[in-house]
């Protein structure tokens, strides 16, 4: 068994029946690797990493690794996220998101977690459609594409996950794309290390869905696309708007310093004591 | 000490060992809020205003999961977005307590005015067939000592516990005495006695409720809102589905006696007897007093527990009465059960008031009147 394999396996639950409910060729299971192999390089206790979820494809990533996991309601993720951490610090709480789930129905959840600066780190799925319902556009399917309720063309503009994240207060925001893996390996390690809400962006493909009904062709065709139109951050900090258009930049786009939500909140404890000592 | 009802729901909270509070402004359950957003940081627990009502009950859970007693409190509006995450805690069975302080509705309805329409939402709120416990309270001792039983309900069957009390009696001010030592003793969840390598978390117990590892303790396994096998995975399988939701109904029905919660009085000899909860309780005893001095024996019996229902002691005086009033500020939530429990034993009457002012004792005996 080659080593990267022997790795997974050291994270996956056996006791869980498999097969998983992907499809073949989705990315899904690219970022897991990368998430895999980022907390091995750190070293983190099994023990002490939550992962947590919400609803979609990449929903169902937690059951398959051996953490303490937690599958939450649609867009909810992150609000368990803030309760686990808020009562203990001590956990590495780690949110894996969709697009739909990160900034639909939970966008506002996203933004206030942005703003607060409570220490979690989001991975969020960016594949621009709701899969698992069957191919239904969402807030980053792009003007002008289809899906089965855009069957004509889908005339709203997309968001676009990373800056929103940047404008919304994050302390690092990071986006990856599934075809560039060593990269997003770098990307999660260096988001899990970030004290402060980190976020990562994963651009991917949903071929089965996304890709068949705008006729993108197959998995291969669909990440090779990610590799010709992705420009890493320093390469676009050189072009002008309009090159960049039609592209995706990668890369760490914001690692900033900010205080630190739980050591606000010590401060609070001890002004409160310091209150009823009085 | 002069307390008013939220305030005692506070202190029922922390005696009960509540640590961690997530909420969302609104009227009138916000001195709960407040005052928790002081107490909680004295005593090394968390507060935290959240987004909205969806994202505390979110953050409830998610603290409740790995060992920390938590609650939220609302009213109507806020407990309308709080069904989705409610529906989870029962499904994954995590301990929580929920406080609605009921207001007129529907939607923003009568911010300060007070209301009892939310008792079968509280039942039937979210979605899918489900238990739930459901606690009212009609002083301000009861708020104090039924927020900590509540605290106790969900730790003893993991079960989110609604505690549903009204505009009135949350604002109301009345004197009493904080005795920790005299009340109710505390509750905390069943913890493995296995080692993690034979920890089951879902597994039947002769009391139907699997034994709760908190996240971080060296007990890894899944927390989903699929429905579940026994190790937390998500099944299709007819025979693992079955017996994971006919467990979850059981685990409260088989307990109903030990939940029931209510108070009789003066019903040995009342021809008539009155049901009520909530500040419209107060309202019929003193109806009954005055009753009793113009010669009608009337009698009453409060309700504590809303749900599970209170069959037993509603048969009771289905029996032993020959007439029934079941007042209450909605247009007769309870009353239902109440006539679908008595199966022709008594005649029941409804006394219904929905604008926004109490019902008030004049108003009940006026009924005892019209109906004896």
């Amino acid at each position: 068994m080659p080593e990267i394999t022997k790795l997974i396996h050291k994270y996956l639950r056996h006791d869980k029946k498999f097969p998983h409910v992907w499809c073949p060729g989705c990315g899904i299971g690219i970022m897991l690797g990368a998430l895999i192999r980022a907390i091995d390089r750190i070293g983190y206790d099994k023990n002490e990493i939550v992962l947590v979820s919400g609803i979609g494809c990449s929903g169902r990533l937690p059951v398959y690794v051996d953490f303490n996991t937690l599958h939450t309601t649609h867009g909810r993720a992150l609000t368990f996220a803030t309760g686990v951490k808020l009562a203990k610090p001590y956990l590495k709480v780690i949110v894996i998101m969709g697009d739909g789930d990160a900034v639909a129905i939970g966008g506002n959840h996203f933004i206030h977690a942005a703003r607060r600066n409570i220490d979690l780190t989001a991975i969020i799925l960016n594949n621009s459609v709701y899969g698992m319902t069957g191919g239904q556009y969402s807030p980053t399917t792009p003007y002008g594409m289809r899906s089965t309720t855009t069957v004509y063309s889908n005339i709203e503009q997309d968001f676009k996950i990373s800056e929103l994240a940047v404008t919304a207060g994050a302390v690092f925001v990071g986006r990856g794309t599934v075809y560039h893996a060593k990269l997003l390996d770098s990307l999660i390690e260096k988001a899990l290390l970030k004290k402060g809400f980190s976020v990562v962006e994963v651009i991917s493909h949903c071929h089965t869905q996304y890709g068949r009904q705008n006729r993108l062709g197959s998995a291969v065709e669909m990440m090779e696309w990610q590799r010709d139109y992705a420009v890493p951050v320093e390469k676009a900090s050189m072009m002008k708007p309009e090159e960049l258009r039609d592209k995706i930049v990668i890369g760490v786009l914001v690692d900033k310093e900010l205080p630190l939500y739980q050591d606000e909140y010590e401060k609070i404890r001890e002004r409160a004591k310091a209150a009823t000592e009085r | 000490m002069l307390l008013q009802g939220n305030e005692a729901v506070v202190e029922g909270a922390l005696r009960a060992g509540c640590r961690f509070f997530a909420g969302y402004p609104i009227t009138p359950a916000t001195e709960i809020s407040e005052i928790l957003s002081v107490r909680l940081p004295q005593v090394d627990g968390t507060f935290i205003q959240m987004e909205d009502e969806i994202a505390s009950l979110g953050a409830v859970i998610g603290a409740s999961l790995v060992g920390v007693k938590a609650m939220t409190a609302t009213s109507g509006p806020g407990f309308s977005l709080m069904q989705e995450n409610l529906g989870f805690a029962v499904i994954a069975e995590v301990p929580c307590v929920i406080v609605n302080v009921m207001r007129g509705g529907p939607s923003t309805g009568l911010p300060t005015f007070p209301a009892q329409g939310d008792v079968m939402q509280a039942r039937w709120g979210t979605h899918g067939d489900h238990p739930i416990i459901v606690l009212s309270a009609s002083t301000v001792r009861e708020c104090y000592d039924i927020t900590t039983q509540a605290f106790n309900f969900s730790e003893k069957f993991r079960t989110p516990v609604i505690v549903l009390i009204d505009e009135v009696v949350a604002h109301m001010r009345e004197k009493m005495v904080l005795d920790d030592q005299e009340g109710i003793e505390i509750f905390n969840r069943g913890k493995p006695t296995v080692p993690p390598e034979w920890y089951i978390p879902y597994e039947d117990t002769p009391r139907g409720v699997p034994a709760m590892a908190n996240f971080g303790e060296g007990y890894r396994y899944h927390v989903t809102g699929l429905t579940h096998d026994i190790r937390g995975f998500p099944t299709s399988r007819p025979d693992e589905i079955g017996p994971f939701i006919a467990r979850l109904h059981r685990k409260i029905s088989q307990h109903f006696s030990e939940i029931q919660m209510g108070e009789f009085y003066q019903i040995e000899d009342a021809e008539i007897t009155i049901v009520a909860y909530g500040c419209v309780a107060r309202s019929a005893k003193r109806a009954v007093r005055e009753a009793r001095e113009k010669g009608i024996k009337v009698g009453l019996l409060k309700l504590i527990t809303i749900w599970p229902f209170m069959r037993s002691a509603v048969e009771k005086v289905l029996q032993s009465s020959k007439i029934l009033i079941v007042p209450e500020m909605n247009m007769g939530q309870v009353s239902r059960e109440v006539k679908r429990v008595n199966r022709g034993m008594a005649k029941v009457f409804t006394l219904n008031k929905v604008d926004g002012t109490i019902i008030t004792p004049a108003e009940i005996l006026n009924r005892i009147m019209e109906v004896s």
